[in-house]
């Protein structure tokens, strides 16, 4: 098998046998890239040079004998709105096009320290607003399964990137959904995990209170790797949480037997494919096979969590990107009069026409006047909606849905019509509203061949028992090892 | 007409910390600009704030010797607005639930003890500065302020002139210096002060608008401009003047007040609670060992002063009044017991000059050993009054120790009764006419004369002893 198509685990066994070296790994890779990057175009940058030092380095570090750390030495590839010191940060905008971070986040420190040879940088949704990567500044990432289809987004990149083998595994970044879509779009695994569990240091904010950074990954195992590497409290970040985490690797139990399984129907209403609730009704279906209990459910107040979640993010939003006024960094209008029409210019040129309309509506709905319409209703509802998912985990150890109401669609269908493309978010948001870890599974494939995913969602700080439904469920299955190129 | 000024003060106190309110950069004033900034305090993309525990000590610290309560839950909100100096364009402070709440001052005035009710203190950062001059058309901006912790202190419209105002405060600083918190210095910006006033009716039949004025910049500007004020609006009001809610600034050189914007153009914040940062939640215990550590505070001391010292109030009032007075007060009557004497020296040559210099009673530049010791020489007789003045402005200028100013410049007073009496036989026999005026009764001359030998003596003749001699020769 080439070497790119294997999974990080994998790679990782044999670099630490020896039977391979970092550089192989990363040249196999990267001349992979060379191959598919034309049709998929999932990076940003790439940084050639640099990861084949950062792999010759690895190989004399193994060369003398040394051990290094699971997921070191192998390629691997970073959401564009995580700073890398050095190297250009875009959030694929073109407000940030020419900023180079003076500082790394926190999970990219931490991928450093395990010696992860990184490739470079993804292509996303403007400042992760939007669900299918068609809001980048710079590029339209093409779904690996079908290229006239979007990837899903924001992390867009991020998934085809996994899917299309450009990477052992990637970083995206969940606000309601943006690494959990496309990795359903993709095929691929991808986990949010609870808020507070993953630094944000150094991820460029959309919504503060929803943001987790997570990974996007070819199968369970190589996702809870990545896990392990990136949880953890830091001092750098307020709100992440300083508790134990636990090695997640042994959470991989093959056996879900006794598992209580709650399934809310109100994400299997209006909109929601046919052959995507077949898909996960199957799923369902086979974990109950193998041991589980299952139960239908209701979280009624579903119905108001998109709502709730494009005005606290789109409020946040708003104060979060008023940083980007042409003062100290990133882009500045050519001409302008005074100060005033220097930040109009500048965010005028400088942000795409999704993030105007977000900073529109949380601007209005922060407003005086309307604040309490808005966004304190909305804050309302949040509570509301984490009160239903608590009971519900008195009762259940996960909750099971469909991640997206739809497999991949085409690119350009929804782009100017913002509703249909919020409603591609309807079954993840509710997810980050109450601050829970999920995590999508490929579960099937519609008739045009087309990846569907399994949402699985946990108690706060239980990503272990999500991984070992996953796990337990990919280990019955076969539909993370199928391969794009191959349907195609 | 019977009219009422209402005055309300909202004070920003910079906080002494050493590092920034949300990261570990330095506060120091005065240093290169852009030197004391990071990634966190010049918002760079993918930031978060990290509170400083200090900060928030500081600000507990400061509502209990205001006597706020302390609120055990309370949390941070962003104030959204667009400027240069705000890098992030927010700015993190509190709205709703402030650290501290419901405190109060006495104050002293004509009518006697007043108490200014406060109505919260909140903490918040400071942003960054504007540098206009010597760019052309171009403002540059530094940041080494931008992040710097303050505590915001809101009164009620307490204050019935400017000149309870201006007692306010003073007693506010006095009290922030008095628990360390703030070093309260007006011209390096660590104490700022915005103004809510207005004039009412007594019979509360009418009222002018509401004037802000912001950022006053010195106690001196902050009081003409709450002069200024108080006279225009008592006139708008007695002329029945329509007014409105505006702000205002102060001219410093036209010595008036003038718009800066009318309501129309207020801000809407947008404030919103900030989602980096988790409420602040404090134990009852931490709160009390906070409490305790609070020093005597300047009402008590004062109390004490009068006490412990037989001063009389005023005495004890002014020196009361700053910390770093009052401690050097006490440092030198624990080795020096005339307090009294001591206070004299303190309020009369020593404030004056500090006044003189600009100085503080922070900055006074030789130690209390030596005021004590330039008193021990007063008193054995080593050197008179006179010599002692010049020698504390010597002490004062250069910071070195009486002992050394006296032998250096050979300044001991002449005691020695066969020196002086050759002076006072040399005066006699050059000043006829005076001798002559004496002897026919004039005892005035003999002041002339004294004063002659002083000279002479350049200030060293001990004053009594020449009176003696002079009286002895002629009589």
């Amino acid at each position: 098998m080439e070497l790119y198509r294997l999974t990080a685990h994998e790679a990782y066994d044999k670099l630490k046998k020896r039977e391979v070296s970092s550089k192989e790994l990363t040249e196999a890779v990267i001349k992979h890239i060379e191959d598919v990057e034309e049709d998929i175009q999932s990076y940003i940058h790439i940084d050639i040079e640099g990861a084949l030092k950062k792999a010759d380095e690895v190989d004399c570090l193994l060369a003398k004998g040394e051990t290094i750390e699971p997921l070191g030495g192998l390629p691997i590839a970073i959401k564009d709105n995580m700073c890398t010191e050095g190297i250009n940060t875009t959030c694929a905008s073109r407000m940030l096009a020419n900023f180079v971070p003076p500082y790394d986040a926190t999970v990219v420190k931490k991928l450093k320290d395990r010696q992860a040879v990184i490739l470079g940088k993804l292509n996303m949704d403007e400042f992760a607003m939007g669900s299918s990567t068609e809001t980048s500044a710079f590029k339209k990432t093409k779904n690996p399964w079908d290229i006239r289809c979007v990837p899903g987004g924001s992390s867009g990149g991020s998934a085809a990137a996994v899917a299309a083998d450009e990477a052992f595994f990637t970083l995206g970044s969940d606000t309601g959904g943006s690494i959990r879509q496309p990795a359903s779009l993709c095929g691929v695994v991808g986990m949010k995990p609870t808020y507070g569990a993953v630094s944000r240091y150094g991820l460029v904010a959309f919504a503060s209170s929803l943001d987790q950074i997570g990974p996007l990954a070819k199968d369970v195992t190589d996702c809870a790797l990545v896990l392990n590497a990136i949880v953890g409290h830091d001092p750098h970040d307020s709100t992440s949480v300083n508790r134990r985490y636990p090695d997640y690797i042994s959470a991989l139990i093959n056996d879900v037997k006794g598992l209580k399984i709650g399934v809310p129907r109100e994400y299997f209403e209006s909109g929601v494919n046919d052959e995507v609730k077949s898909a996960v009704i199957n799923a369902i279906n086979l974990l109950k096979e193998l041991g589980a209990d299952y139960e239908d459910t209701s979280l009624p107040s579903t119905d108001y969590a998109l709502s709730a979640y494009y005005l606290i993010a789109s409020a946040e939003a708003s104060s979060n990107l008023g940083r980007y006024d042409g003062v100290k960094y990133g882009y500045r209008s050519a001409q302008y009069e005074d100060m005033i029409d220097m930040y109009k210019k500048t965010r005028s040129e400088g942000f795409g026409s999704e993030v105007k309309r977000r900073i529109m509506l949380g601007t209005y709905a922060l407003s005086s006047g309307y604040y309490d319409a808005y966004y304190l209703k909305a804050l309302k509802v949040r509570t509301l909606i984490t009160e239903e998912f608590k009971k519900a985990f008195d009762k259940y150890d996960v909750l099971i849905a469909p991640t997206s109401p739809t497999t991949a669609f085409k690119i350009g269908e929804r782009i100017n019509d913002p509703m249909a493309m919020y409603m591609s978010d309807v079954c993840t948001v509710p997810v980050n509203i109450a601050g829970l870890p999920a995590i999508s599974v490929p579960c099937g494939f519609d008739s045009n061949g087309l990846p569907i995913g399994l949402q699985i969602i946990g108690k706060a700080f239980d990503e272990e028992t999500i991984l070992r439904v996953a796990y337990c469920f990919e280990q019955n299955t076969a539909f993370h090892k199928q391969k794009p190129n191959e349907r195609r | 007409m019977d009219i009422k000024t209402l005055i309300g003060l909202e004070v920003h106190a910079e906080l002494s910390t050493k590092s920034k309110m949300f990261c570990g950069c330095s506060t120091e004033f005065g240093a290169e600009p852009n030197t004391h900034c990071c990634p966190v305090c010049t918002g760079m993309p993918g930031v978060l704030p990290v509170p400083n525990k200090k900060a928030i000590e500081y600000a507990v610290k400061a509502g209990l010797a205001l006597n706020c309560s302390i609120s055990q839950f309370s949390k941070m909100d962003r104030k959204n607005y667009y400027y240069p100096d705000l890098p992030k364009a927010y700015q993190i402070s509190q709205y709703d639930l402030p650290l501290c709440i419901g405190g109060y001052i006495d104050i002293e005035t004509e009518q006697g003890l007043k108490r200014i009710r406060i109505r919260r203190v909140h903490i918040e950062e400071d942003a960054g500065k504007l540098l206009h001059e010597g760019w052309g058309d171009n403002s540059l901006v530094d940041y080494n302020r931008a992040g710097v912790p303050l505590i915001e202190i809101v009164t009620e419209p307490d204050m019935n002139s400017s000149a309870e105002a201006g007692a306010f405060l003073n007693k506010l600083k006095s009290i922030l210096q008095y628990i360390e918190v703030s070093d309260c210095k007006m011209e390096e910006g660590s104490l700022r002060c915005d103004v809510n006033i207005n004039a009412v009716a007594e019979d509360a039949s009418k009222a002018t608008a509401i004037t802000e004025m912001k950022n006053l910049n010195s106690f001196k500007a902050a009081v003409k401009a709450m002069e200024y004020e108080e006279k225009r609006h008592r006139e708008a009001l007695l002329e029945g003047e329509a007014t409105e809610h505006e702000t205002r600034r102060w001219d410093e050189v036209k010595n008036i007040t003038v718009v800066m914007r009318s309501k129309e153009e207020a801000h809407d914040y947008r404030y919103f609670p900030e989602p980096d940062l988790v409420p602040i939640i404090l134990e009852s215990s931490y709160i009390e060992s906070i409490r305790e550590s609070l020093p005597e505070l300047p009402d008590e001391r004062y109390h004490r002063f009068i006490s412990q010292y037989g001063l009389p109030e005023y005495d004890a009032s002014i020196l009361t009044s700053s910390r770093h007075l009052a401690d050097y007060f006490e440092e030198c009557v624990t080795v020096y017991d005339n307090p009294k004497t001591v206070s004299n020296w303190l309020m009369g040559d020593l404030l004056r000059a500090l006044n003189e210099k600009g100085l503080e009673p922070s900055d006074i530049p030789f130690p209390p050993a030596y005021l004590v010791e330039l008193l021990r020489y007063i008193d054995d007789g080593t050197i008179s009054i006179s010599i002692a003045k010049k020698i504390f402005d010597e002490m004062f200028a250069k910071g070195i120790a009486p002992g050394t100013i006296i032998k250096e410049q050979g300044l001991v007073q002449i005691s020695d009764e066969s020196e002086l009496l050759k002076i006072v036989k040399e005066v006699i026999a050059g000043n006829p006419s005076s001798v002559e005026d004496y002897k026919a009764g004039k005892k005035k001359a003999l002041g002339y004369l004294v004063g002659q030998a002083m000279k002479l003596t350049k200030g060293k003749a001990n004053p009594q002893l020449l009176n003696k001699l002079f009286e002895q020769e002629l009589d």
